[in-house]
């Protein structure tokens, strides 16, 4: 068996190289490694919502306070949050999102499949440039281009990692 | 119930926001965003006139920025209602330097005064105690704005508060509503340049 390639790494490398020092985040199983790097490092802090849109009001006041902020979320978490992005948008606040889809992929469970379904058009509609990755050796430059996007521009960026990537939770079936 | 509610919004904000001494407001879209433009115009007012349920956490990102500024939510109970589980990521997050205020007229004042949760079930500050929040007040007269403001602007954080405001006329008071000229304005104010 082969290990699988570690796209986490790359994704932390970005984001201690671009000065995000906070992670928001409803976790997702396809985050776990990812956001045990966050919680592990005494230099980055993650915040633990209760539900996605909360995080567009705090990455919102962190750029108002100077600094760099992200969201980490699983793609029915961004049904939560159509509304919410509005709000950064129109302060032209940064939002950098990398969202793991669910879904799509040899998805087990029916009941994630109309929001993975709808993710990118409802995300593109109200206004966040998508960047969807299925090759996880692509996902730290496509994190990098979404981060560039994001904090130098003021715009909302998200980054879609394929289920194909994480992986479908198989609940012990076939 | 509200009708025993005896706070004049305008003349609390006013005479509330007069102590802050430095402290940055995010207030909540509608009345508390009027009350704060009615108060006075200032650079560190975070206007609103959207994002429903956001001036908590928004006011939480700043906190978390800024710790060596004081940073006040000040909000209605509907918008407090709609980013309740906020409180939870507070008490959490834990900033020393983060006040909530919620000025509680029990009603969706900006659409036609429908009754809200708070008006006969639900307690923000018992509420706001089960999420963390150790420090909560509750006030019910004008006459306590002294104290409040020692609680908002002093006392460590995070510190949770409402005030019971009546329903009242209020003149409309409408700040600027251009987002980018809001923020910008707010950030160089704080003497914040880059992302």
């Amino acid at each position: 068996m082969t290990t699988p390639y570690d796209w986490s790494s790359d994704v932390f490398s970005e984001i201690k190289k671009r000065n995000i020092e906070t992670v928001c985040t409803v976790p997702d199983g396809g985050l776990t490694q990812l956001l045990n790097m966050v919680k592990d490092d005494t230099d980055t802090r993650l915040v633990t919502l209760s539900t996605e849109e909360e995080s567009m009001g705090i990455v919102t006041g962190h750029w108002l306070g100077g600094k760099r902020s992200m969201v980490a979320m699983q793609s029915s978490g961004v049904g939560n949050c159509i509304n919410a992005l509005g709000y950064p948008a129109v302060m032209r606040a940064p939002c950098l999102m990398i969202v793991t889809m669910r879904g799509q992929w040899g998805e087990f469970n029916p009941w994630q499949v109309q929001m993975g379904r709808s993710t990118e058009t409802v995300l593109e509609a109200i206004g966040v440039k998508c960047f969807p990755v299925d090759k996880p050796e692509e996902v730290g430059e496509t994190f990098a281009g979404a981060a560039g996007l994001a904090f130098n521009g003021g715009f909302s960026a998200a980054v879609l990692i394929s289920q194909r990537i994480i992986g479908a939770k198989g609940f012990g079936k076939e | 119930m509200s009708g025993s509610n005896k706070i004049q919004r305008r003349a609390f904000v006013s005479d509330l926001l007069g102590k802050r001494d430095g402290t940055l407001v995010i207030p909540g879209l509608g009345s508390p965003t009027w009350d704060c433009f009615a108060a006075g115009d200032s650079p560190e007012y975070l206007y609103s006139w959207g994002g429903m349920g956001l001036s908590v956490p928004t006011a939480l990102g700043l906190a978390l920025a800024q710790p060596n500024k004081r940073i006040l939510a000040l909000t209605g109970d509907g918008e407090m209602m709609m980013g309740i589980g906020s409180l939870g990521v507070v008490a959490d997050q834990a900033p020393g330097n983060l006040a909530i205020l919620v000025l509680d007229n029990e009603h969706f004042g900006e659409t036609g005064r429908q009754t809200g949760l708070s008006s006969n079930q639900a307690d923000l500050c018992k509420i706001a105690e089960g999420f963390g929040i150790k420090q909560t007040m509750a006030v019910t007269e004008h006459g306590a704005v002294g104290e409040l403001a020692d609680f908002l602007f002093k006392a460590p954080g995070p510190v949770f508060a409402t005030a019971k405001i009546a329903l009242s006329d209020d003149p409309w008071m409408l700040p600027v509503k251009d987002g980018v000229a809001i923020a910008q304005r707010f950030r160089t104010a704080l003497g914040v340049d880059e992302t």
